[in-house]
This record gives C-alpha cells, structure tokens and sequence, in this order.
C-alpha cells in the first residue's frame, strides 16, 4: 500500500478481461462428458480384471471401445488442463512464475493427450 | 506462492493476563489478539478474565466491559449493538461473526477473538477495510437507468421486488469475503462475496438498465471465477444470507446470454 494509487484504482486494475465464461462453461461440458466416459472406464477395468494381454487388447481394438476411450482422453485431459489451470492462478501469485506454469501446464496436458491418443489408435487400428 | 505461514514479525506471543476479582463467581477468560502500530512489537493475545454475573449476555457486551473497566488500550470498532452497522465483524472462537450478535454462551471453554482473517491490521480487532469498501464502490451500487426518468418512482412488481429478498439485506460487515481462501489468496483481484452479492443484487433488480455493461465488469478470470463455491461465505454470514447462491446466479446469467 505504499504506492498513491486510490483503491478503486487498485481494484479496477488491467480492467476486465471479459472472458471466463467460457472456461467455466467447458469445465462444466467436460465434467457432464467425463461421467458416462469415467463409468465406461470404471466399467471396462471391472470386466477386464484378470484378463490377459491379448483379451485386452482385443476389447480396446473395439471400435465403439477406442471412440469411447478418444473421447475419454480428449474430455478428461481437456478437464485436467482447465482444472490446473485454476489451481495454478489460484496459488501462483507471482507473474512470471505463473505465465511460467500456464504454459508447463498446456505443454503436459498437450503431451499426455497425444500419447494417450496414439495408444489409443495404435491398438484400435492393429498395428 | 501465496504465503501459507505467518513472517516472524507477525508470529503471536503470549500476552498479559488480567484476573477477575476474587469475589467473582462466573469467570469466563477472553485470549483476545493485541496488536499496535505504535511499537515493534510482535502481536500478542491478551488474557481477560470476565465476571460473566456482571456481564451482558453477547461478546460485544464482554468487550465493552473490559474496554471500561480493565483495559482502555483495548481497540475495537462497534456502534448500533444489534446487528445491523455491521462494525463489530471480528473472528470470534474460530468464525467470522459479529460481536453484538455472538452469544457468550455460545461458545465452549475461552473465548478466542482475533480480527477479521487475512485483513491488514490497523490495531488489536480493527482490519483494514479500504479494499473491501473500494470492491463495493467498484461494482456501482446504484440504479442506473437510460431511459428517461419517470415522474414519480421506477415501478417494480411485487414479484420482482420479492427477488431482492436475500440480497439487499447484506449489511457489509465482511465476515463472508473475509472468510473466503479465494479472498485471501487473490483479494487484490477477486471481488469477494460481498461485492458479488452486491453485484447480483443490482444485476436482478428490474429497474436497473445496466445489466449488460455490469455483467461485463464482471466477466473476468479473477473478479467473478476466483469463487470456487467453497462456501465459507454462507457459513459466516451473520444476517444468514448466501453470497455462493448469487455468485452462481451470476455464472448462469453470464452463460445465459452467450446461448
């Protein structure tokens, strides 16, 4: 509080950034997604337990099974992204350690959904 | 990061005790936090021993009587001493509440107070509250209108007053923003439950012909979405009411009108 700035200027800041809705309304379609998807998941783990190699990888070579599991992926690291993303504006305080953290934060959920995605196709298409 | 432990500055110490005198039957012991501006002291809780016989029933009552009769150095803001000034908001065994309206016997065993959380301290019980009256200022709460004025007053319906209940009865005293860990990591940026709620009450009101422009205000990662529905506010919220519910109500109405 040492600056002169009055506190309404303080409070109005960079002014607002006129976005948030539509974070908060994808944190919502993903969360509504990731239910069926995270039952279809839980669902799947049950039925499979036990099962050896090859029965598994004939269950996820499924098509309707490698759809769901895409869109799995898709939705829960979309919701993870979104999530951390909070978490991270929540705590991270300082500037640059928080730009810093946004963007590990686009690049590790951009990598674990790439490399879901390619085991996922791999097994769907055989190969 | 934010700062989860107290700097060594601020770490509290043990304070002076006062004893209640010896003829005194029903002792209750208030460990209230003391801290001055005027010297380097670290902030200490004091011990007071109150004759709850010659006491009035609320903690407000126990702190004006120790202010009288033990300690004038003991600083405290408080004025109508029934709930409706919202001045005497302090954090009483463990809640944010207001002294006037918290019940002695409410509460088991000392009676802790400390001043509102995470509020710059001016002294002892008084925090700071330039920016939690600066988020209220920021949010207009006003009417405002563009069409011409009406002869007499802005009409409203019956059914349309009826969605201020809940809402205009918010008598600023900032337990609920004070109470909140998104105020408290972020309340430079997020506006707190009070001012939404305020907003909310302004953004409903029928007459109001600023609703576009307010929602735009408040369209922002930090003032509006910082709130995570931990619903503290409801909780300490004296006068009962729900700051979560009108935050919400704030999202919806912001979704509401992209779709």
């Amino acid at each position: 509080m040492a600056d002169m700035r009055t506190p309404l200027s303080r409070v109005i800041g960079l002014g607002s950034a006129k976005s948030g809705a539509h974070h908060f309304w994808l944190q919502r379609v993903t969360a509504a997604a990731n239910v069926p998807l995270a039952l279809f998941l839980i669902a799947s783990l049950v039925a499979l337990s036990g099962a050896d190699y090859l029965t598994v990888r004939a269950y996820l070579a499924h098509p309707l099974a490698v759809i769901a599991l895409l869109a799995l992926i898709l939705s829960g690291v979309w919701h993870m992204r979104l999530g951390m993303q909070v978490i991270i504006e929540d705590y991270v305080i300082a500037e640059g350690l928080k730009t810093l953290s946004l963007l590990l934060n686009i690049f590790f959920s951009a990598a674990i959904g790439i490399a879901c995605i390619y085991a996922a196709l791999k097994i769907g298409f055989g190969s | 990061m934010v700062q989860l432990t107290l700097p060594k500055n601020s770490t509290v110490t043990e304070g002076e005790t006062f004893k209640a005198a010896p003829d005194a039957r029903n002792v209750k012991r208030f460990r209230v936090y003391r801290w001055s501006p005027d010297d380097t002291a670290n902030p200490r809780i004091d011990t007071y021993e109150v004759d709850l016989d010659q006491c009035g029933p609320m903690v407000l009552d126990a702190l004006i009587k120790i202010k009288n009769e033990t300690d004038q150095t003991l600083t405290f803001r408080r004025s109508c001493r029934e709930g409706i000034c919202g001045s005497c908001a302090m954090n009483i065994d463990g809640e944010n509440t207001l002294a006037c309206t918290k019940g002695i016997g409410e509460v088991k065993g000392d009676v802790r107070i400390y001043p509102l959380p995470h509020m710059p301290v001016i002294k002892d019980l008084v925090p700071d509250l330039t920016n939690f009256y600066a988020q209220h200022a920021f949010i207009e709460p006003w009417l405002q209108t563009k069409s011409a004025e009406p002869e007499k007053e802005w009409r409203q319906s019956h059914a349309d007053r009826e969605k201020l209940d809940g809402l205009y009865e918010c008598i600023l005293c900032a337990c609920c923003s004070t109470s909140c860990p998104s105020y408290w990591w972020n309340g430079d940026r997020y506006l707190g439950p009070a001012a939404l709620l305020q907003a909310y009450r302004w953004l409903i009101d029928s007459r109001d012909e600023a609703t576009g422009e307010r929602l735009d205000d408040l369209e922002d990662p930090f003032r509006l979405y910082r709130c995570h529905t931990i619903m503290n506010c409801a909780k300490a919220c004296p006068k009962g009411l729900n700051p979560a519910k009108a935050i919400a109500e704030i999202k919806k109405m912001m979704v509401e009108r992209q779709s």
